[in-house]
């Protein structure tokens, strides 16, 4: 026998509704929900640019071929590449079209009485009887009532229902991840996050060009930065003398905002941020900048100042870079500043404490071309040696001068140097508020029991119920109401 | 002075080490006659109160360990002048003690006892490791760590840690049952283990009780990380390897509330949603880079 299976007939529309259908099915937002955690582990795995771009270039030159492939699949830029963001897109239209009509639906069940009692009360799970002694009916009234049951009274029997928190709960949870999205997409639009560089006693004047890197959202505009300056005084960095570990970190800074006149004095430390309106400065890092004066052979300075290094350990040996173009020949520099000088193993110097206890700045000096007007942008950190010549090699302490053929170096001293991050995120009070929500309807969804209770009152009293998604709890809070309406209690 | 507690702290914490081996011997023990009830006819004299009176002293060193080790993590944090949670080695002798705070507490309510031998020998095995590899002399926190939030953010860890640990161990108890079950009788000792049915719910009654607490603790992280770093979520390894926790356990409640799984695969993504928390504190604690690598192993 042959059977005529009815296909619905698919055009466009009817498609369109057969995937919207499909997409906002619970099982779909759970397959997506796992797609995102499992989407979520190369980038814990695989250097990314945004954490990391030093270990993603080091990747690029041990493995150029493969780590080109990986980059074609955005693999260093996991958490931003069209396949992450179609997940969670998806996942989130998921949501909303599944959470939506829940919703309307649980409107107007809370609104509506309970569905009325059921013939036949003993195929319920929890069943029990007992001759009616009279007054059960006030009793279960004033119990209900007490308990905050919603009830239905109809020919001599009461359905009630209790639970709807489980549902409004999960509702207002699913309701607050939508907002915490929206919190978060509202920050990538509208803020901004830039970063710089700040020798003590330097100025910070609040416009792009003072940024060593800023980016903002798309809907962001330039004039919207806040007006105001900041000039690090000074900043203090306390270290353990047994671990050398750091204990302490404090900034002041005077800040000046608003028409700019009234100076006003700030504390900025690791864990409390200045707020200046919706913008606030974090210090995120802090290293040594030597103090150095170049001079060429007619003793003219060529370039005078500090000069922020990295810092490349614990005790803070940095690294760095001096460049002075205008010098003729040019000349650069390849430094070590180490705070704390000792002589390695090797035959360089180590660091052996992270304060300045007795610096030293290493040299080694090039002559040539410093290829900056090749257009081929370049580490304000290193220096290209291809088309240079070394010329000297030299350590010195504060104070000294190491003279060259074509000038001279001399090491003024050091200074400490911060970096400042200026972050604008005007929607994490909407991820925030989210966060507490979804916390909140979590709590109310999964300890809320949703149950109905159902008695027939007559010359037998029957008492039943059932408890959605087999909750416990059940038996005794009817033995409870068995007891009173026995008048036990 | 803080030379002193931190002292004591590593005697109590050797201390409870031993007191833990004892716990762990009566387990063992309890368990070993147990295997031998049904051998035992009715002409042999079996004594039931013995096994009885160990499994009665296993628990009591059980709780002993607990207080010494409770005053070990006390006295460390006086030591250095903080909570006591700045390195893995201070992570692991608190993830201990929440461990077996966690079975305590969960044998008041439930007759889990027979997972005692189980985690007697996770928490010697976690101290053992931290003592010997792990440990590092007791110091201040570094800039960054000093918040309020440190006490707010790893509580809430810790305690998530630890009873999801305590849903893992029954969640592998029950495949281990299950399998066993289906080959045909459970063997002699493990009759006296509960139905499949109550660790069934067990597990998932743990794992609802604690994902609040843990989705807490991502936000209470979340928002330190703001104060701290600018930001209040970066896809730092250990932000992703919680999230991808939580997803986990999130599939885990949805699976069993809304499709109704049960049993074998419910245990199954359970064993698998704890396993992403253990990687993310062994892995991105000990080979990961990142921010959180601080924690100064």
């Amino acid at each position: 026998m042959s059977q005529e299976i009815q296909l619905p007939e698919l055009n466009s529309v009817g498609l369109l509704r057969y995937g919207w259908r499909q997409l906002t099915s619970m099982r779909t937002a759970l397959i997506l929900l796992m797609l995102l955690g499992i989407a979520s582990v190369p980038g814990s795995l695989i250097p990314q640019r945004t954490q990391n771009p030093i270990a993603v270039g080091a990747y690029f030159k041990d493995s150029p071929d493969l780590s080109k492939w990986m980059d074609r699949f955005f693999l260093f830029d996991v958490y931003g590449s069209p396949w992450f963001s179609a997940i969670y897109i998806l996942l989130f239209i998921s949501l909303i079209g599944c959470v939506l009509p829940r919703t309307i639906e649980h409107f107007h069940a809370m609104r509506a009485l309970p569905p009325p009692t059921p013939k036949n009360l003993n195929r319920m799970e929890f069943f029990s009887t007992w001759a009616a002694n009279g007054g059960e009916l006030e009793l279960a009234r004033s119990w209900f009532k007490a308990n905050r049951f919603r009830i239905l009274e109809q020919e001599g029997t009461i359905s009630a229902e209790k639970g709807f928190m489980r549902e409004t709960g999960n509702l207002f949870f699913h309701l607050a991840l939508i907002l915490i999205l929206l919190g978060i997409s509202f920050s990538s639009l509208f803020g901004m996050r830039g970063e710089a560089i700040l020798n003590v006693g330097e100025r910070f004047v609040n416009t792009p060009t003072s940024y060593d890197s800023l980016t903002y959202g798309k809907l962001f505009k330039d004039g919207k930065l806040a007006n105001f300056i900041v000039t690090v005084d000074k900043f203090d960095a306390k270290y353990n003398v047994v671990t050398n570990a750091p204990e302490d970190y404090t900034l002041n800074i005077t800040l000046r905002q608003g028409d700019l006149s009234t100076p006003e004095k700030r504390v900025i430390k690791v864990n409390s941020p200045l707020t200046i309106g919706s913008t606030r400065i974090y210090l995120q890092a802090n290293g040594y900048s030597p103090v150095v004066t170049v001079r060429d052979s007619e003793g003219s300075i060529a370039l005078q100042g500090p000069i922020p290094f990295l810092p490349q350990d614990g005790n803070l040996r940095s690294i760095g870079a001096i460049k002075a173009p205008d010098a003729n020949p040019q000349v650069g520099f390849l430094g070590s500043f180490v705070p704390t000088y000792a002589r390695s193993n090797g035959n360089g110097a180590m660091s052996v404490f992270p304060e300045a206890l007795d610096p030293r700045l290493l040299l080694s000096v090039w002559s040539g071309d410093l290829g900056l007007d090749s257009g081929i942008p370049q580490s304000f950190y290193r220096i290209d040696t291809s088309s240079m010549q070394q010329i000297g090699l030299k350590s010195l302490k504060p104070g000294e001068v190491f003279e060259y053929s074509g000038g001279s170096i001399t090491f003024e001293g050091y200074m400490k140097w911060v970096n400042l991050s200026f972050v604008d995120d005007p929607g994490k009070n909407y991820a925030l508020l989210g966060a507490i929500v979804a916390i909140l309807g979590l709590l109310a969804s999964l300890f809320t029991r949703r149950r109905r209770i159902w008695i027939r009152f007559g010359s037998e009293i029957e008492v039943a119920g059932l408890a959605k998604n087999a909750a416990p709890g059940l038996e005794q809070e009817l033995n409870k109401l068995i007891s009173v309406l026995k008048g036990e209690i | 002075m803080s030379r002193n507690w931190a002292y004591l702290s590593n005697y109590l914490i050797y201390s409870s080490m031993a007191v833990y081996t004892i716990s762990f011997f009566a387990h063992a023990i309890e368990t070993a006659w147990a295997v031998r009830i049904p051998n035992a006819t009715s002409s042999q004299t079996f004594d039931f109160k013995r096994t009885e009176k160990v499994a009665r002293i296993a628990t009591a060193m059980m709780g002993l360990g607990f207080l010494l080790l409770f005053a070990g993590v006390i006295a460390r944090g006086i030591s250095a002048g903080r909570v006591p949670w700045g390195n893995m080695y201070e992570f692991s002798i608190t993830g201990a003690l929440a461990f077996s705070g966690a079975y305590l507490a969960a044998l008041r309510k439930y007759d889990v006892r027979w997972l005692g031998l189980l985690v007697s020998i996770a928490v010697l095995l976690t101290l053992g490791t931290a003592v010997t590899v792990l440990y590092v002399p007791s110091a201040p926190l570094v800039p960054a760590l000093k918040s309020t939030w440190l006490v707010i953010h790893v509580s809430a860890a810790i305690i998530s840690g630890g009873v999801f640990l305590l849903a893992n161990a029954i969640a592998a108890a029950y495949l281990y049952l299950d399998s066993m079950e289906s080959k045909g009788e459970r063997t002699p000792w493990a009759k006296r283990l509960p139905t499949l049915e109550y660790l069934d719910q067990l597990s998932y009654r743990l794992v609802a009780f604690v994902f609040p607490l843990w989705t807490f603790a991502v936000i209470a992280g979340a928002i330190w990380a703001e104060s701290a770093w600018g930001r209040y979520w970066g896809w730092d390894p250990k932000e992703t390897w919680a999230f991808i926790t939580w997803v986990a356990y999130a599939a885990y409640l949805h699976a069993r509330v809304t499709v109704g799984w049960r049993g074998r695969r419910a245990a199954w993504l359970c064993l698998f949603a704890g396993s992403t928390f253990l990687f993310n504190y062994v892995y991105v604690n000990v080979w990961g880079t990142g921010k959180h690598t601080y924690s100064g192993l």
